[in-house]
């Protein structure tokens, strides 16, 4: 089995006798497979067996029929699938408005998160009094409890009892109606964005400051420092950070679900929510299974294409 | 260092803009803590007209929020230690060796970000259910269940993300280490888990922090004895209102050793490899 | 091997429980016990434990049998059913609301109560008709036994029916319009009829009554759906006119999802009327002078429509049921029997503000009342569950969920007509249809 360890030098040094070598390298061998045994367990256990688990699910009809004996479901071929594609009929098509809502309520959350994010991280690395302090505050609205920080934005878009309302001098309608989704990413963003704070902070600190000091010897002001050193050493921390929280915001399920009750307005109807609604609640577990499929397929595609779009261009930058 | 007047002015305008857009909830939520319900009901008032700390005292009563409390906190504990132990682990791994099968390895554990909760929430209840009928470890309606489940949860980003922040420890002082004779293995204690506290920080929060919140899982996977506080805040709302005062009081009560925690940790968060902090 | 370790354990402990639980003189020798999942009843879920703990205790003496209690909330009571049929391991005995009995039923997770089980709890006719009628489809035996009862009236402000000079409340459709319309001020913040348009269980219930007294059937004999049937969209549209042309109801009421701001509206005299199951309690709680409250059955259209039927509510209530699972079948009908008892039933529902189930416990002068009466006719004579179908939940969902959209729509000042109504309400016909 070819491994090219980086333990030769070790191994030339230690000088050790071959027996004792041939056993060093064979546990050596072993060790990578060893450290990954626990994640690798866990990861069947709990993701990987389920998800089959689940996708065997999408070809049968069950419904509240069969739940208590699943041998006894129908075999549903692809229908439930075919259900969910038929873009001409009801349920099709409020797929897809739903699809829509949650990629431009994605795209929005995830954006307005990283921005928020790495101006705060990035304008806190000089030190200022309360700076600790404000870091803390910043990391509160992550600490809380979801369901209390979702019911609190609830009661604040009351429409005659709530504060923004009060505050903004208005009196339209936040949680029915076009301005739902609004509130919406409003409230992911108040949620979210601390945990960007939190990620691209903890990257900035891996960012040697002798690069700074020597940038500014060469006369780089602050901003050509930001883009020449900051932004490319944060590159592979965005990388993984927009890509999670891509993933986490499309598949949000608790926000919705805390902040319009169990019908979200349809405006506002996100993806999840929408799967939830339309089979879980009416018992049609295979319906829910392969709508979730779908969704999982479409998620596929789009990490894998953005992971080649970085990579490549991260190959590029180095 | 000298910094143009455009980044002190941009500093104080975007720190204050963020500073206001989360203190405004949290005030909401402080104020609403202290007013009777029957104000916390009725139009909004910036300042309270009654203030009553009687929620405070209610909230342990109308549900058992105690108990709640413990059971969050040993399950997003444990959940978040072992989490990380297992993903330096990986990192370790993933950063430092070659084997066959690593960048499968890769794919797999980020795509599992993807499959959406309630896709795979029915199939792992019935198989913690099945291994509890067939070999009497009980993992649905237990604590060790929901640790378990969680771990697992934020295992793939935590890996990623330590394995990330391991690449840019140089090895050679992994070398070093080993030229000791420690061997790999006491090169990761010893040498880069120190490297990476930040990284380890960080993910460990993050660990802490999506067990913390849980929602759907939870509800399904506990039973009275094993709720957790997520869970739990949802029954201050019965059937014919929400005890909005209530609500706010208990999550208050339970974020602050949270946030105290965080104030704590922030050393470990902040230390950098060198002065990498100090611009 | 770890089978072979659990095994003697396991049988120890069950010996050790039953020789320090032991005698009573019953038949079998391990202790009784039963696990029960009571449904949130009361104003929060410490407040129905200390309800029933009582009677529970109260049971034990009885008969020696334990009953393990375990208040659920709403939020998760259909989830925990859903677990509990998928893995078999539940509770022995739980509430569920009666609308679930057909989809419940259609799981065969439950114990079905034939003639012989009804007898064993008290016998059939001790019940209430239509009670008894929400408790699984038709021609077949009911998954359960109506434990509280509860109707929908309409609440008045009988102080501002005075300062508007209406003597007594409506008793037909159209009078209800016409009061509202005199009630109605906006500029004083008053308006005639509170809706909780924003939620969807309580658009489906009224979009239920309203269909029954249009002469609508949401499914047909076979089961199939016919939502989008010409009664069924009359009486949406109906019901959204309220808001819409005769705009007695605040468009605020698009958003209102917590029963308890309909009962502040209408007792802070922002409201004149509210259709309500019967909430005297929470009234009390809310602050109101329950000596300016009156309660009146939701009235009839004036002349009845071809095939109407004389409906003013659904038969809104909680059932209790047995698990089919459970191990201890006859402590669970014991324990069924008990709570159905007219005393017991006498003293739950009055603490709840609910209605008996058996027609034994209204003699009971708690039940005396002339608004306690008002519901007792209108859930004895002139109430009709739910469609008794497994699709039943789905039904409530798609055409609850649907109102709440038209009703978000008016209040945004988008105009709802027939035509948009009987769209979607075919949508709603089409997913029924293909997902079951």
């Amino acid at each position: 089995m070819p491994t090219a360890l980086d333990d030769a030098p070790a191994v030339k040094a230690a000088g050790a006798p071959k027996p004792r070598r041939a056993r060093r390298n064979r546990r050596r061998v072993a060790l990578p497979y060893l450290l990954l045994l626990p994640a690798i367990l866990l990861e069947l256990l709990v993701h990987l067996i389920p998800m089959v688990a689940g996708l065997v699910m999408s070809f049968f009809k069950l419904t509240q029929f069969s739940i208590r004996d699943f041998s006894s479901a129908p075999a549903a071929g692809l229908d439930n699938y075919k259900f969910v594609l038929d873009f001409d009929s009801a349920a099709g098509k409020s797929l897809l408005g739903s699809f829509w809502i949650s990629i431009v309520y994605t795209v929005l959350s995830v954006g307005f998160c990283w921005l928020f994010g790495t101006s705060a991280a990035v304008l806190m690395q000089k030190n200022f009094r309360g700076r600790g302090l404000l870091r803390t505050l910043f990391l509160v609205p992550y600490a809380l409890p979801m369901y209390a920080a979702v019911i609190t934005w609830s009661f604040m878009f009351q429409k005659d009892t709530g504060l923004v309302n009060d505050l903004l001098g208005t009196d339209s309608f936040w949680l029915i109606g076009d301005n739902s989704f609004w509130s919406l990413v409003v409230v992911s963003v108040w949620r979210n964005w601390p945990f960007a704070f939190l990620i691209v902070m903890a990257g900035l600190q891996n960012i040697p400051g002798e690069l700074y000091e020597a940038a500014a010897i060469d006369g780089a002001g602050w901003w050509r420092q930001f883009q020449t050193i900051t932004q490319p050493m944060l590159r592979p921390v965005n990388q993984v950070l927009l890509l999670v929280l891509f993933l986490w915001t499309f598949n949000d399920f608790n926000t919705p679900y805390v902040l319009f009750g169990a019908s979200a307005p349809k405006e506002a109807s996100l993806i999840s929510i929408h799967i939830y609604q339309s089979s879980f609640v009416t018992w049609n577990f295979g319906l829910g299974s392969a709508m979730s499929v779908l969704l999982l397929l479409f998620l596929l595609i789009v990490s894998t294409v953005y992971l080649g779009l970085t990579s490549r261009r991260r190959n590029a930058v180095v | 260092m000298s910094e143009p007047r455009w980044v002190s002015w941009a500093r104080r305008f975007v720190l204050g803009f963020l500073a206001l857009f989360t203190l405004i909830p949290l005030y909401a939520m402080v104020s609403s803590s202290l007013k009777p319900l029957g104000d916390v009901q009725g139009t909004w008032e910036w300042i309270p007209t009654t203030l009553t700390i009687q929620p405070f005292f209610d909230i342990w009563e109308t549900i058992p929020l105690a108990e709640y409390f413990v059971n969050s906190l040993v399950i997003s504990g444990s959940a978040a230690i072992l989490s990380v132990v297992i993903a330096i682990f990986a990192a370790y791994a993933l950063s430092r060796f070659q084997f066959r099968g690593k960048n499968f390895f890769k794919l797999t554990v980020l795509s599992t970000q993807m499959f959406p909760g309630i896709l795979f929430l029915l199939p792992l209840f019935l198989i913690f259910v099945n291994i509890g009928n067939t070999t009497g470890i009980v993992l649905y309606g237990s604590r060790l269940g929901l640790i378990i489940t969680y771990l697992t949860f934020s295992l793939p980003f935590a890996i990623w993300m330590l394995a990330g922040y391991i690449d840019s420890i140089p090895k050679e002082l992994d070398e070093a280490a080993m030229v000791d004779g420690t061997g790999p293995f006491g090169a990761l204690i010893r040498v880069v888990v120190p490297a990476a506290m930040p990284g380890i920080v960080a993910v460990g929060i993050y660990s802490f922090m999506t067990a913390w919140g849980e929602v759907l899982f939870a509800s399904v996977m506990t039973d009275s004895g094993t709720r957790t506080l997520a869970v739990g805040l949802q029954e201050y709302s019965t059937q014919v209102q929400v005890y909005w005062n209530q609500v706010m009081a208990a999550s208050l009560i339970v974020s602050v050793p949270v946030v105290a925690g965080f104030l704590l940790l922030q050393r470990y968060l902040v230390a950098g490899l060198t002065a990498g902090a100090v611009k | 091997m770890r089978i072979g370790k659990i095994a003697p354990a396991l049988v120890l402990a069950l010996a050790a429980a039953a020789t320090t639980a032991c005698g009573g003189g019953t038949s079998s020798s391990a202790p009784k016990e039963l696990v029960y999942w009571a449904s949130n009843q009361g104003t929060s879920l410490d407040n129905d434990k200390a309800v029933l703990q009582p009677e529970l205790d109260k049971f034990e003496k009885a008969s020696g049998i334990k009953v393990k209690l375990e208040v659920v909330p709403w939020t998760d009571l259909l989830n925990r059913i859903l677990a509990a049929t998928t893995s078999g391991k539940g509770p022995d005995v739980l509430n569920i609301g009666n609308t679930w009995s057909a989809s419940l039923q259609a799981t065969g997770a439950f114990l079905p109560f034939d003639d012989a089980a009804l007898e064993k709890v008290g016998g059939k006719s001790r019940f209430l008709g239509p009670s008894l009628a929400a408790t699984g489809a038709s021609g077949q035996p009911p998954v359960g036994v109506p434990l509280y009862g509860q109707a929908y009236g309409l609440y008045y402000n009988k102080k501002l029916f005075a300062e508007a000079g209406i003597t007594k409340p409506p008793a037909t459709w159209e009078e209800l319009v016409e009061d509202g319309k005199k009630l109605t001020k906006p500029d004083k913040g008053q308006w005639g009829l509170s809706l909780q348009a924003g939620q969807v269980t309580e658009n489906s219930h009224h979009a239920a009554i309203l269909g029954a007294q249009q002469g609508a059937q949401f499914f047909t004999a076979e089961g199939k759906p016919q939502l989008a049937s010409d009664p069924s969209v009359a009486a949406v549209q109906q019901f959204v006119d309220l808001m819409q042309k005769d705009k007695i109801v605040n468009p605020a009421n698009a958003e209102y999802a917590d029963t308890a701001k309909s009962l502040k509206d209408l007792s802070d005299g922002k409201a004149a009327m509210f259709m309500n199951q019967a909430s005297a309690g929470s009234f009390k709680n809310i602050g109101m002078d329950m000596a300016n409250l009156g309660v009146a059955p939701i009235p009839l259209p004036a002349t009845a429509p071809p095939n109407g039927r004389k409906v003013t509510s659904f038969v809104a209530g909680i059932n209790m049921s047995v698990f089919k699972n459970t191990k201890n079948p006859d402590a669970a009908l014991d324990f069924v029997k008990f709570m159905v008892s007219a005393p017991e039933q006498a003293l739950l529902n009055k603490t709840y503000g609910s209605l008996p189930t058996v027609q034994d416990a209204y003699s009971d002068a708690a039940f005396q009342t002339e608004d306690v009466k008002v519901f007792q006719n209108v859930l004895a004579n002139s109430a009709e569950p739910m469609p008794q179908v497994p699709q039943e939940s789905q039904f409530e969902t798609l055409i609850g969920t649907a109102m709440k959209g038209m009703f978000a729509d008016v209040a945004a000042g988008k105009p709802v007509d027939g035509a948009k109504i009987r769209d979607q309400l075919n949508q709603a016909d089409q997913q029924i249809a293909a997902g079951s």
